[in-house]
């Protein structure tokens, strides 16, 4: 997977519409693990991030047959943010630039 | 187990049935959870940062379990995903604690039918799932082994955590599909 694909995760982030800058240089991973079950995966993005279940399922299909997906970009506050939301819900997060 | 697992009735609630020794086994599960996540009260000793939440010192938990529930923020960066744990790890310890309370309560209040708010729903949900990060990384599931559960030799000593986490995951499944409904 293209990981500087971000064009969908932008979209759907309001907050990050009153940037001056256009560019997000952080992004949240989430990592495939063998214990979280599919749907549960689809229905903490569909909570949290307030995603679509088609799009929430195609991250958490991402997430499962690539390995990881991004599933947010944004500043590095925003992104550490959604990685402590993500570990709450016992996801296997991280953020890293988007370099 | 005789379970039935969670369904949501006509009127919107979510509901599950269980028996006295699956309510038994569930509380001891909490209880050890609980006991597990709740933050270590000696890791600061600074009353103001313990009441903010920051601790003074954070690493990465040796115990695989710990490690996974509170898994690095950064993979390229320790010291960065060390300053970041200082400053969530307690309250993400403090969010699971009170997930595994809540799910504990309603089970000490409930008989064989378990009617639960949409708050209780989602605190069982999360709860189900650390608890379920916690026995497969006792029972070394990964990705490489993925069927090691369905083949264990009834003599392994493994086998009847596998079967509890086979019947946690099976509970999960159907909370998490109640809930999506």
């Amino acid at each position: 997977m293209d990981i500087v694909s971000l064009s969908p995760v932008e979209l759907a982030r309001p907050a990050s519409e009153t940037d001056t800058s256009t560019q997000h240089p952080w992004i949240t991973l989430v990592w495939d693990d063998p214990v979280n079950l599919m749907d549960y995966v689809t229905y903490v993005f569909m909570t949290y991030f307030g995603y679509a279940r088609s799009k929430a399922e195609k991250l958490m299909m991402d997430v499962h047959t690539k390995g990881r997906a991004v599933v947010s970009a944004g500043s590095r506050e925003e992104m550490e943010r959604d990685v402590t939301a993500l570990h709450s819900y016992g996801l296997w997060a991280t953020l890293s630039k988007d370099d | 187990m005789a379970l039935s697992g969670f369904r949501r009735t006509a009127s919107g609630r979510i509901t599950v049935r269980t028996d006295a020794l699956e309510r038994v086994l569930l509380m001891r599960l909490l209880r050890q959870l609980g006991e597990f996540v709740a933050p270590d009260p000696t890791a600061t000793q600074d009353p103001l940062a313990q009441l903010v939440g920051i601790d003074a010192e954070a690493h990465k938990p040796r115990d695989p379990a710990l490690a996974r529930l509170f898994p690095d923020a950064y993979t390229d960066d320790p010291g960065a995903a060390d300053d970041f744990r200082r400053f969530t790890e307690r309250s993400l310890r403090e969010g699971k604690a009170a997930h595994v309370n809540t799910a504990l309560a309603s089970l000490e209040r409930s008989g064989d039918k378990l009617t639960l708010t949409q708050d209780e729903a989602r605190a069982w949900l999360g709860t189900l799932n650390d608890l379920r990060l916690t026995l497969g990384a006792r029972l070394g599931v990964d990705a490489g082994n993925a069927d090691l559960l369905a083949t264990l030799p009834e003599e392994d000593p493994r086998a009847a955590l596998g079967q509890v986490y086979d019947w946690l995951t099976y509970l999960q499944g159907t909370l998490v599909r109640a809930l999506m409904r």
